[in-house]
C-alpha cells in the first residue's frame, strides 16, 4: 500500500467499502441500537412522530384549512406522505451532521469516509418500515385495500428518497466540517424542503403550468408516487417518477464526488 | 521480496496555522468588522487548505523530508519532544491524513492505535462496545466472536460486560477499551501513547501485552513519551525534532541522542537567563538529573539514587575555592521542601576548573511522586556569585523507597521517612 499525496481523481470506491463493509454494518447497527436508549417508548417513537404529525395536519389542515386530499380521508393521505417524508427529514439531517458527530472516528481511525453519512441513510429504513405497518393498519382501519401495484412503486420511491438523502447528506456533511454555518441551514432547509413537496397539499393543487418545475424537486415525484400508489388517489405517474430518480441519481453523483474530494483534509479542518 | 515493512520517504506535511485576529476598539470598528465578517471568514475557512503562495509566515511544516525504513518483524520507536511531528507522522501513516509530499509504502495489513476506545458509545453494553470498537479497528465480526472471552478476561469485568458502558468506572472502561486493541493482530502495527492512561498495576499490564506483540514477530512502530518503555520494546529508534529526522539508529543510541539533545537545549536555555543575581565570576548554565551511571532521566524513582549536576562555567581569574553550591527543592506549591548545600555535607571542592558541574548524589530520594522546582545558587565568602530560581524541574514517579513497592502519595506530605515498625509489650 502507498501512502501519497492523492492527485487523481477518486469516485466511489465500490470495492473499498465492501472490504469495510463490516464496520459499515455494525454503524448502522448502532445507529439503530442507540436511536432510542434510555427512552422509555423506545421504537415506539418510530410509530409516534407520523401519527402525531398526522393528527396535527388533519386538524390544522384538513379541517381548519380544507386542503383537499384527492377523494382521501385527510388522516390517511397526510401518514401517506409524512411516513416516507419522516425517513428522509430523518436520514437527511442524520447525515448532514454524521461527520461532525463523529469527528473521533475521523481524527482517529482510517475507513472509507463515505460510511459515516450512508449510515444514517440505511439505519433510518427501519423506522421506515415500522411506520410502513403502522400506515397499512390504519388503511386496513379505513377500509383501504393495498394495491397489488405499489409493490412495483414503492421500491422505485424508496430508491429515490435513498439516492436524495445520500446525495444531499454527502453534500452537507461535507460542507458542515468546514463551514459549520450548515448546521443552521439544514434544520430551514428540511423545513422549506417539506413545503416544496406535496405533504399537506396534493400535486393535483399546484397549478400546471408550475408542475415541470416542481418535478425537479425528487421528494416531489416520489412523495405524490408513494401516495398514488397507495391510495390510488391519482394515477401514479412514471415521467415524474422517473425526472425524481434522474434528479435523484444527479445528486447522489454530485455529492459523493464532492465528499471524495473534500475528504482528504477533513481529519486537518475538523 | 524485500524485507522491508515500511519504506517512508521525503515525507511532509504542511498546516495553514492561525494568523493573529485584529482587536476592535470601537463599537464602529466592531460592527464594520461584523458585517465585513463572512467574507473573511469565508476567505480563511477556504484558506486553510489552500497553498498558493509558497511557504509564507502563516504555514507551517508539521513534518519535513521524513525518510527511514522498518524491515519485516521490527519494532520501531519514535520519540521526541511535544510537537515534533510524533501523532503526525503516526496520522499520515495510518491514512487519517494525507502527506502533503513524499510517500510512505507500507507492505502489510495495517492496524493503527491511535487512541483506545474509538467509538466507544456510552449507551452501549460492554459486548456491545467490543464488536463495535473491535471491527471499528479493522477486525471482522467471526475473529472478534473467537478472542471475545479472551477480551473480557483481559479487561476482567465479566460480571459488567451487559451493561451499558456508561455505569462503568474509567479504570474499567479503559481496561476494556485497551482489552479489545491489545488484540488486535495486523502485519504493520501503528501505536500511539495509548499506554500513558489508567492506574501504574494496569500500564504494566499493557506494557506486558505490548511485548508480547512485539516478540510474535510483527512489525511495530511505537510513540512514546516512556522513555523505559520505549527501550525495553523497541530495537531500533527514530528521533524527530520540529518534524525533522534528526536521527536513526538503534535504540539505546536513539535515546541517549534524544536526552542529550533535551539536556542541552535546558543548558542552552538556563544560559540566557536574565533573571538571576550575582556578580556573574561563576554562573550555573544548566541543571539536569543523572542516574548513577551517567545517563541524563527526565523522570525519577522515589527511592532511586540520583545525581544532581549543576553544569557551571567560571571566569579566567576566579581562583577562591571556598565556593558553595546549594539546591534548594520545592513543591509545585512552592513549599519548600529541602536546601542542600556542600557546607552542610563538610565538602569542599577547592580550585574550580574553567568549566565544569557540582554534583550532588541523594540516596534513596526521599520524595513521593510529583513534580518538582529546583533553585540553584552559588556563594563565597557571603556574597552570590549565580542565583537562579526554577533553573530546572524534576519529575518523581512511583517506586520502591521502603523496598515494599508502596509510597505515600504526595498528598500526604512532601517527603519519605526511613522507618522502622515494632511491638513492645508493655
Amino acid at each position: 500500500m502507498v501512502i501519497a499525496p492523492a492527485g487523481r481523481w477518486s469516485g466511489l470506491d465500490v470495492r473499498e467499502l465492501w472490504n469495510y463493509r463490516g464496520l459499515f454494518f455494525f454503524l448502522v447497527w448502532r445507529d439503530i441500537q442507540i436511536r432510542y436508549a434510555q427512552t422509555v417508548l423506545g421504537a415506539g417513537w418510530a410509530v409516534l412522530q407520523p401519527v402525531l404529525t398526522m393528527l396535527v395536519f388533519t386538524i390544522i389542515f384538513g379541517r381548519f384549512a380544507n386542503i383537499p386530499s384527492d377523494g382521501a380521508p385527510y388522516a390517511v393521505f397526510s401518514l401517506a406522505a409524512l411516513v416516507p417524508w419522516t425517513y428522509f427529514s430523518t436520514a437527511l439531517s442524520g447525515a448532514s451532521n454524521s461527520l461532525v458527530s463523529n469527528t473521533n472516528l475521523i481524527t482517529k481511525v482510517y475507513f472509507p469516509r463515505l460510511v459515516i453519512p450512508f449510515t444514517p441513510v440505511l439505519a433510518g429504513l427501519v423506522d421506515f418500515a415500522i411506520a410502513l405497518v403502522i400506515l397499512l393498519l390504519v388503511m386496513f382501519g379505513f377500509g383501504l385495500a393495498v394495491p397489488a401495484a405499489s409493490a412495483l412503486v414503492l421500491p422505485v420511491v424508496l430508491l429515490v428518497m435513498m439516492l436524495t438523502a445520500a446525495g444531499m447528506g454527502c453534500w452537507l456533511a461535507a460542507l458542515n466540517l468546514r463551514y459549520r454555518d450548515v448546521k443552521y441551514v439544514t434544520p430551514f432547509l428540511v423545513q422549506v424542503w417539506m413545503y416544496a413537496s406535496p405533504i399537506v397539499y396534493p400535486m393535483s393543487l399546484v397549478p400546471e403550468r408550475y408542475r415541470s418545475i416542481y418535478a425537479l424537486n425528487p421528494m416531489a415525484g416520489a412523495i405524490e408516487g408513494f401516495r398514488a400508489a397507495l391510495l390510488r388517489t391519482s394515477a401514479v405517474s412514471w415521467s415524474t417518477i422517473g425526472i425524481s430518480l434522474g434528479i435523484g441519481a444527479l445528486l447522489f453523483v454530485s455529492g459523493v464526488y464532492y465528499f471524495r474530494r473534500a475528504e482528504r483534509v477533513f481529519a486537518d479542518v475538523i | 521480496m524485500s524485507n522491508v515493512a515500511v519504506r517512508v520517504e521525503g515525507l511532509g506535511k504542511r498546516y495553514r496555522i492561525g494568523t493573529a485576529s485584529r482587536r476592535h476598539d470601537t463599537l464602529r470598528d466592531a460592527l464594520v468588522h461584523a458585517v465585513k465578517a463572512p467574507l473573511r471568514n469565508l476567505r480563511e475557512l477556504r484558506g486553510l487548505t489552500r497553498f498558493d503562495d509558497q511557504d509564507g509566515e502563516d504555514v507551517f511544516w508539521a513534518l519535513r523530508d521524513v525518510s527511514f525504513e522498518v524491515n519485516h518483524g521490527e519494532v520501531l520507536g519514535i520519540i521526541g519532544r511535544n510537537g515534533a511531528g510524533k501523532s503526525t507522522l503516526l496520522k499520515v501513516l495510518s491514512r487519517i491524513t494525507e502527506p502533503t509530499a513524499g510517500y510512505a509504502e507500507l507492505y502489510g495489513r495495517v492496524g493503527a492505535l491511535l487512541e483506545v476506545g474509538t467509538g466507544f458509545h456510552a449507551d452501549l453494553t460492554g459486548r456491545q462496545n467490543v464488536y463495535l470498537n473491535g471491527s471499528i479497528l479493522g477486525m471482522d465480526r467471526a475473529y472478534i466472536g473467537r478472542k471475545f472471552d479472551e477480551i473480557v478476561e483481559f479487561a476482567g469485568v465479566e460480571r459488567h460486560i451487559d451493561t451499558p458502558v456508561k455505569r462503568y468506572s474509567s479504570g474499567m472502561y479503559l481496561r476494556l477499551a485497551f482489552a479489545v486493541a491489545a488484540f488486535l493482530e495486523p502485519e504493520i502495527l501503528v501505536v500511539d501513547e495509548v499506554l500513558a492512561v489508567g492506574d501504574a498495576q494496569f500500564q504494566k499490564k499493557c506494557l506486558g501485552k505490548m511485548g508480547e506483540v512485539a516478540r510474535e514477530g510483527r512489525t511495530v512502530l511505537f510513540v512514546s513519551h516512556n522513555m523505559a518503555a520505549v527501550e525495553n520494546l523497541c530495537q531500533r529508534g527514530v528521533v524527530l525534532s520540529r518534524g525533522r529526522v534528526q536521527f536513526v539508529g538503534t535504540q539505546s543510541e536513539a535515546v541517549r541522542h534524544y536526552l542529550r539533545a533535551s539536556a542541552e537545549a535546558v543548558t542552552h536555555s538556563l544560559r540566557d537567563r536574565r533573571d538571576r543575581t550575582g556578580t556573574g565570576a561563576v554562573r550555573i548554565v544548566g541543571v539536569e538529573v543523572r542516574d548513577t551511571r551517567g545517563n541524563p532521566i527526565d523522570v525519577v524513582s522515589a527511592g532511586a539514587d540520583v545525581d544532581v549536576y549543576l553544569h557551571f562555567e567560571a571566569e579566567a581569574g576566579f581562583t577562591n575555592p571556598g565556593v558553595i553550591a546549594s539546591l534548594q527543592v520545592r513543591t509545585q506549591y512552592d513549599v519548600p521542601v529541602f536546601l542542600q548545600h556542600n557546607r552542610l555535607t563538610g565538602d569542599r571542592f577547592g580550585q574550580l576548573p574553567s568549566s565544569g558541574a557540582f554534583v550532588c548524589r541523594i540516596p534513596r530520594l526521599p520524595l513521593p511522586p510529583s513534580s518538582y522546582r529546583l533553585d540553584c545558587s552559588l556563594i563565597v565568602d557571603g556574597e552570590f556569585l549565580d542565583a537562579v530560581s526554577d533553573a530546572g524541574t524534576v519529575t518523581v514517579i512511583d517506586g520502591d523507597f521502603y523496598g515494599t513497592g508502596e509510597v505515600p502519595p504526595d498528598t500526604h506530605g512532601c517527603c519519605l521517612v526511613p522507618a522502622a515498625w515494632r511491638i513492645e509489650p508493655a
